[in-house]
């Protein structure tokens, strides 16, 4: 014998103890399904049969099942259960996750259950307690539907041993299908707009050819309309509308969910007392021109509908006045007043209509979940939820999502066949031509970045952000971090090149070259690196591209920012000044139009190093070369005297004369790097990677093309930009190989930091999976002003040359990938707490304790 | 890193005695962080000159360290000035290769020790926080003439102006004894820094190296607190027994030198002051559940626990750093479970939506607003306003017209460098009135400290309720 049960429901076993429940549990359920009462009396208390322990073991149990429950697994509860008092709690916490209770009774003889509990040393109870049990269960057993339980199995003794469960999907679950869809708003009896945003999807609309009132549709290849609800009332026709649905519906090529306005509908249909307002007034007068058989068929077909679907795989989510995510795909009551009407705060506004709570702001579910139900002006995504009520009857527009393509296709309605009481706009208040999802994250809220979490990325599954480190990040971000809006991207840390064995050497390109051919990268590209200071330049257009793409209207075109997410200038005059430098370049060069776009993200080096780093470069960096060389000079001069009077101090003297070079050379090594700052005449940025544009992140483009594209700007204004030189090398060529070497000698010998080697690909596997995106070799004298002065001595050299890479380069990867996952999110449209976590992520990760050096 | 003492004595090569040193034969001392050398550049009768020679193995300071990491945690950086410099280092060469000159013992010329000789030490190079003013300070008193050549940061960029580092030259008639003892004593007090961990009987070093001369030094007190790191309780213990009566009140902390702003309001004890004000602000308001807005240290949360009236008091602060100190300053962990109950602190930022915030009748934001950016305080606002939305909020900032009347404060700074922002009574206005358009609030505004007729007073309170 088959009993269904749905594929989501707490399951009661009922019956006395000795009836054969866990035996039974065990036959037909996973042992993780079942939660059994002695069980959890064994976990708290060590005793299964201890009565005492009986309430500790039912708070377990429940905590057990209500996470099991709110993850939507089927749960079967193992205990007597015989008493009303016992299912209600469970009956309740059914109701809590919006599962259907199911009661299995197991109507097993005193005598078999007597039998059983005799063979069984433990349970050395009376006699009677069985019987009573029995007693219970036998009168609850008429009860049981009154108490909630949906389903409710009384099993014999015979059948028991032929019994089979059959789990059923629930009607909402239609993840199989995956469409494409057409999801089309709140009709209100427009049928003129309906049939024309039909024929606009490609829908073609044919009255039956029999004659019969009706309608033959056919879609276009493979796709589906859904109807949000709400077909009916106000408009002009609503039992055409209700006629056309009803044909698709019935042909396959339309799925429906009910409006309020069906329910009420079909309520007074069937002759139930209904206050007539909202428009039902005139679908009523419109209905009584239509035979009897057609009001039944009405009610047939309302009484059919389903609360909601969950469609794709469980990304779509269709619902009137849409759906939590801890209520999709679950049945209850509530499911369906939510789905129904929304939730409201129990207040009203000033238009004594009842104030929605506004589900969508707060909604973080994984599936996107179209819905009516509230009229707006446009529709417009937040959180990954749409309305697509656009007010037809209202003289607004009839709207219909194109799913999976997310394109919005619309139809404007004849005229207003109806006053909204309340101007169209709907939950959100519009905020000066922003959008809802803009509006709403003018403030990020403090659970999307706090604790330990878990970011997924396209390039590195799962990166880690430790809660330390998110809490060290907490404060960065809050006292000195731009306005998160701006704030798209943070670069990732770079790993040097494996230490060199080079006499004088602690870096050299050889191993940077290496390390790719080793990874069996074809191309590098070798990149001069700029001594200056890492800037991440995002610039509008103009305001409108700020406002839209940005959310911003304080009025500000772009911004200039640290590695570290801080402004990078203190001057906001300057900062102004350097962006309409960067935008007019852009302009001159034809940007704008080479990527159709009006908004550009670059990343780069600023200089000089002094223009950033003033106050660090005086209390260490120039402060060391004052001291050491004031120092010094006296110490040669002594030990000079101390030669001319014979001493035997030759090799000290010798020792710190070569101190005192190096100490000039570390002078001369910092000087390079710093000159005044009076203007932006003084100013160069070399931008290196263009990180994005509208709708693209570009990842997906080689280094070559990076620098190209950027050349172009660059030459545009040749005084602040500066085209950053690189070379090309075919790693299996010896010979260019060798040049890329030489090349970095050149550059290095001429002062130069030293170069940064990136596989041609933007991001690339080797044989462990993602190489590092770029490995910096500097150069020798560079490197004076990270290891001091004197490193260039053997003795130093040789303890310096202990240094552990890897875990700057599992950073560096991390980093890298959280960076691009951010930006991919943005060129995406996601809302901003998604690109936002990974920038937040970023930052702390560089709270890892990472050799500061490397 | 180079000290040289010269005499003019006749002999002058007896210094050779005094310090144990043949003038002929130089030396080499290993010590933990490199190597002192000694040898004597010149050695005539008339004139004889010793060096001290630091040799620190720049390397071995950043990979063995095992003392504290020096200021501004310059000893985790391989490009620091220690090798370069007169610092503890030296004081520690010192009493390692001239131990016996130092106590004035000599074996070989006994009288010779505790006789006044001319002498000249030279420093190359000694960095002075406090500048030549402090040098002389210190050394003048001691009866040395001081010539100090102070060395530009870099000759190449004047705009950076001079460096802290001096070549310094002393002067005078005294006994060789003496002179070490002073300089031993006062390199790091100049430096106020030490390589070492400082501990109780940093004390005795002190006092011992001290005696007769350090009880009577008009800088008695700043040498105190130097040599000591500013560890206020030995700072006190040591000023006791040098003065035997009582001493005063050295400044706090190891970080004084950035407590310019409350230095600078000390005089008026303001903090209190506006503890007390928003205190009343609170009490007046009938709540019982309080939140502290940027609790830092936890200095209000203690006066609110004092008040019955207050069930539950929360802290938040966006320093991770500031919480812990106020967990350990409140004694939260030996509270008696009453009183904790009471009270809860909270990592949070006053930049995002946060729900925990939500419940609490009345909020405090005690100078906070002007350490956030700007073009932030939008999210402050509705973070506090429209999300959080106690009843009462008494929120405090410093009163920029009343800046005038800090005389140390030069015009057209703030008082505290993390200061984003400080507004006149009219700017603090005329935005707190915006908020209430805004959110629905109404609001009051009350002077914090003794009000001046012209400028109002140092801080100004605004109290919102709705």
């Amino acid at each position: 014998m088959k009993l269904t049960i749905p594929e989501l429901s707490l399951v009661l076993l009922i019956g006395p103890s000795g009836a054969g429940k866990s035996t039974f549990a065990r036959r037909h359920f996973k042992p993780t399904e079942v939660l059994s009462s002695d069980t959890y009396r064994g976990i708290v208390s060590d005793d299964e049969n201890s009565m005492e322990a009986t309430k500790d073991a039912f708070e377990t149990l429940r905590f057990v099942a209500a996470k099991r429950l709110a993850r939507g697994l089927l749960t079967v509860i193992d205990a007597t259960s015989v008493q009303p008092e016992a299912r209600k709690p469970l009956v309740e916490l059914a109701r809590e996750f919006h599962v259907l209770p199911v009661a299995v009774v197991l109507d097993v003889p005193e005598k078999t259950c007597q039998e059983r509990n005799s063979q069984r040393p433990d349970r050395a109870f009376g006699a009677h307690v069985v019987r009573n049990q029995l007693q219970q269960m036998h009168r609850s057993l008429r009860g049981l539907e009154r108490e909630g339980f949906r389903h409710v199995h009384v099993l014999k003794p015979e059948v028991l041993e032929a019994i089979e469960f059959v789990r059923q999907p629930l009607w909402n679950n239609r993840k199989h299908e995956h469409g494409p869809f057409d999801i089309i708003g709140d009709v209100h009896g427009c049928r003129e707009e309906l049939e024309a945003l039909l024929g606009k999807l490609g829908y073609e609309v044919r009255p039956r050819a029999d004659g019969t009132p009706g309608f033959d549709v056919r879609p276009p290849e493979g796709r589906k309309a859904i109807f949000v609800g709400d077909l009916v009332d106000r408009g002009p026709d609503t039992p055409g509308v209700l006629r056309l649905v009803m044909d698709m519906v019935a042909a396959g090529s339309a799925l429906c969910v009910p409006g309020n306005h069906e329910v009420k509908l079909m309520r007074k249909l069937r002759g139930r007392d209904v206050k007539v307002s909202h428009g039902l007034a005139q679908s009523l007068e419109q209905l009584e021109r239509e035979p009897p058989e057609f009001h039944k068929a009405v009610v047939d077909f309302i009484d059919g509908l389903v609360s909601h679907y969950v469609l794709d795989e469980g990304r779509l989510v269709v619902a009137h006045a849409g759906l939590k995510a801890s209520m999709q795909g679950r049945g209850s009551g509530r499911v369906r007043e939510f789905a129904l009407y929304g939730e409201t705060t129990g207040e009203t506004d000033e238009f004594g209509l009842p104030v929605r709570f506004n589900w969508a702001a707060e909604y973080r579910g994984r599936a996107a979940v179209v819905y009516g139900h509230t009229p707006v002006l446009e529709a417009d995504w937040l959180n990954n939820t749409l309305c697509v009520d656009t007010g037809c009857v209202y003289g607004g527009k009839l709207t219909a999502l194109r799913y999976p393509e997310r394109e919005l296709v619309s139809v404007p309605a004849a005229r207003a066949y109806a006053e909204s009481i309340r101007p169209l706009g709907g939950a959100v208040t519009p905020g000066g031509g922003l959008s809802a999802q803009q509006v709403h994250d003018d403030l990020l809220d403090i659970d999307d970045v706090r604790g330990k979490r878990v970011v997924t990325t396209r390039l590195s599954q799962n990166v880690t952000v430790r809660e330390e480190n998110a809490t060290a990040a907490l404060e960065a971000m809050s006292r000195f971090a731009i306005d998160p809006k701006w704030l798209i991207y943070l670069p990732p840390t770079m790993s040097p090149s494996e230490t060199s064995k080079a006499p004088g050497y602690l870096e050299h390109p050889a191993e940077a070259l290496a390390y790719y051919r080793k990874e069996g990268v074809a191309k590098v590209v070798c990149e001069e690196k700029h001594m200056g200071s890492r800037a991440v330049v995002v610039v509008a257009r103009d305001e409108a591209a700020a406002r839209r793409r940005f959310g911003v209207t304080t009025g500000e075109l772009g911004v200039c920012y640290t590695r570290t997410g801080r402004r990078f200038f203190s001057d906001t005059g300057l900062e102004a000044a350097f962006l309409a430098r960067v935008r007019a370049a852009l302009t001159a060069s034809g940007f704008w139009e080479a990527h159709q776009t009006d908004w550009a993200c670059l990343d780069g080096e600023l200089m000089p190093w002094s223009f950033k780093a003033q106050e660090l470069l005086r209390d260490q960096y120039a402060s060391v070369g004052a001291a050491s060389r004031a120092a010094l000079t006296d110490v040669v001069s002594v030990l000079e005297q101390a030669v001319g009077r014979g001493l035997e101090v030759g090799e000290l003297a010798a020792r710190f004369g070569e101190k005192a070079r190096s100490v000039e050379q570390y002078v001369e090594a910092y000087r390079r790097y710093c000159w005044p700052v009076h203007s932006l005449e003084d100013v160069r940025f070399a931008p290196f990677h263009l990180l994005a544009t509208e709708g693209v992140a570009h990842m997906d483009k080689d280094h070559v093309w990076h620098m190209e594209t950027l050349a172009r700007v660059c030459q545009a204004d040749a005084t602040l930009l500066v085209a950053t030189p690189f070379r090309v090398v075919a790693l299996e060529d010896e010979a260019a190989v060798a040049e890329g070497v030489r090349w970095w000698e050149e550059l290095t010998a001429r002062g130069g930091e030293g170069m940064v080697v990136k596989p041609l690909d933007f991001a690339v596997r080797g044989r462990k999976g993602l190489l590092q995106p770029a490995i910096k070799s500097r150069g020798p004298e560079y490197l004076r002003i990270i290891y001091g002065p004197e490193y260039t001595a053997p003795a130093n050299l040789e303890r310096l040359r202990q240094r552990g890479l890897s875990t700057k380069r599992s950073l560096a990867l991390r980093e890298f990938a959280l960076g691009v996952e951010g930006l991919e999110r943005f060129a995406r449209g996601e809302p901003l707490r998604r690109v936002h976590e990974c920038v937040f992520g970023v930052l702390a990760l560089e709270s890892e304790p990472v050799d500061p050096r490397l | 890193m180079l000290l040289t003492l010269s005499t003019t004595h006749h002999p002058a090569t007896d210094l050779g005695y005094l310090l144990h040193k043949n003038p002929h034969r130089p030396q080499s001392f290993e010590l933990s962080f490199g190597h002192a050398h000694v040898f004597y550049p010149e050695a005539t009768e008339a004139r004889t000159t010793v060096a001290l020679l630091l040799e620190v193995d720049p390397v071995g300071l950043v990979r063995e360290r095992r003392g504290p990491s020096g200021e501004g945690g310059v000893l985790e950086q391989y490009v620091n000035d220690r090798p370069y410099v007169a610092s503890s280092f030296l004081s520690v060469a010192l009493a390692r290769t001239f131990r016996n000159a130092m106590s004035g013992s000599s074996k070989e010329r006994p009288d010779l020790a505790g006789q006044p000789l001319p002498l000249v030490a030279r420093l190359s190079v000694l960095p002075c926080r406090g500048g030549e003013p402090f040098l002389r300070k210190l050394f003048e008193p001691l009866g040395y003439t001081v010539t100090a050549t102070r060395h530009a940061l870099d000759e190449t960029v004047p705009d950076w102006g001079p460096s802290r580092y001096f070549t310094v030259t002393l002067e005078a008639r005294t006994r060789l004894s003496d002179l070490l003892t002073h300089l031993y004593v006062l390199i790091p007090v100049l430096d106020d820094d030490k390589h070492y961990w400082v501990g109780d009987e940093e004390v005795e070093k002190l006092l011992r190296h001290g005696e007769g001369w350090l009880a009577a030094h008009p800088e008695r007190d700043i040498i105190t607190r130097r040599y000591l790191r500013h560890r206020r309780s030995l700072a006190r213990e040591a000023l006791e027994r040098l003065s035997g009566d009582e001493a005063p009140e050295p400044e706090e902390g190891t970080q004084a030198r950035n407590q310019e702003e409350a230095a600078l309001e000390s005089r008026l004890s303001l903090n209190e002051q506006r503890l007390q004000a928003v205190v009343a602000v609170l009490k007046q308001s009938g709540a019982t559940r309080v939140v502290d807005l940027g609790c830092g240290e936890g200095k209000l949360l203690r006066a609110l626990l004092k008040e019955r009236q207050f069930t539950d008091i929360l802290g938040m602060d966006v320093s991770f750093r500031s919480l812990e100190i106020a967990r350990d300053r409140l004694d939260l962990d030996r509270m008696p479970e009453l009183q904790r109950r009471r009270i809860q602190l909270l990592h949070g930022s006053l930049m995002y939506r946060d729900a925990r915030l939500a419940g609490y009748e009345a909020a405090s934001v005690i100078e906070v607003i002007e350490h956030l950016d700007p073009p932030r305080l939008a999210a402050f606002e509705r973070v506090l306003f429209e999300s959080a939305r106690p009843n009462v909020v008494a929120l405090t900032t410093p009163n920029a017209e009343y800046n005038v009347r800090f005389e140390s404060l030069p015009a057209g700074t703030f008082r505290h460098r993390d200061h984003r922002f400080e507004w006149t009574r009219a700017e603090f206005e005329s935005w707190a009135r915006g908020i209430c358009e805004r959110f629905g609030y109404s609001v009051r505004f009350l002077p914090v400290g003794p009000l001046d007729p012209d400028v109002g007073a140092p801080t100004q309170m605004a109290v919102f309720a709705r």
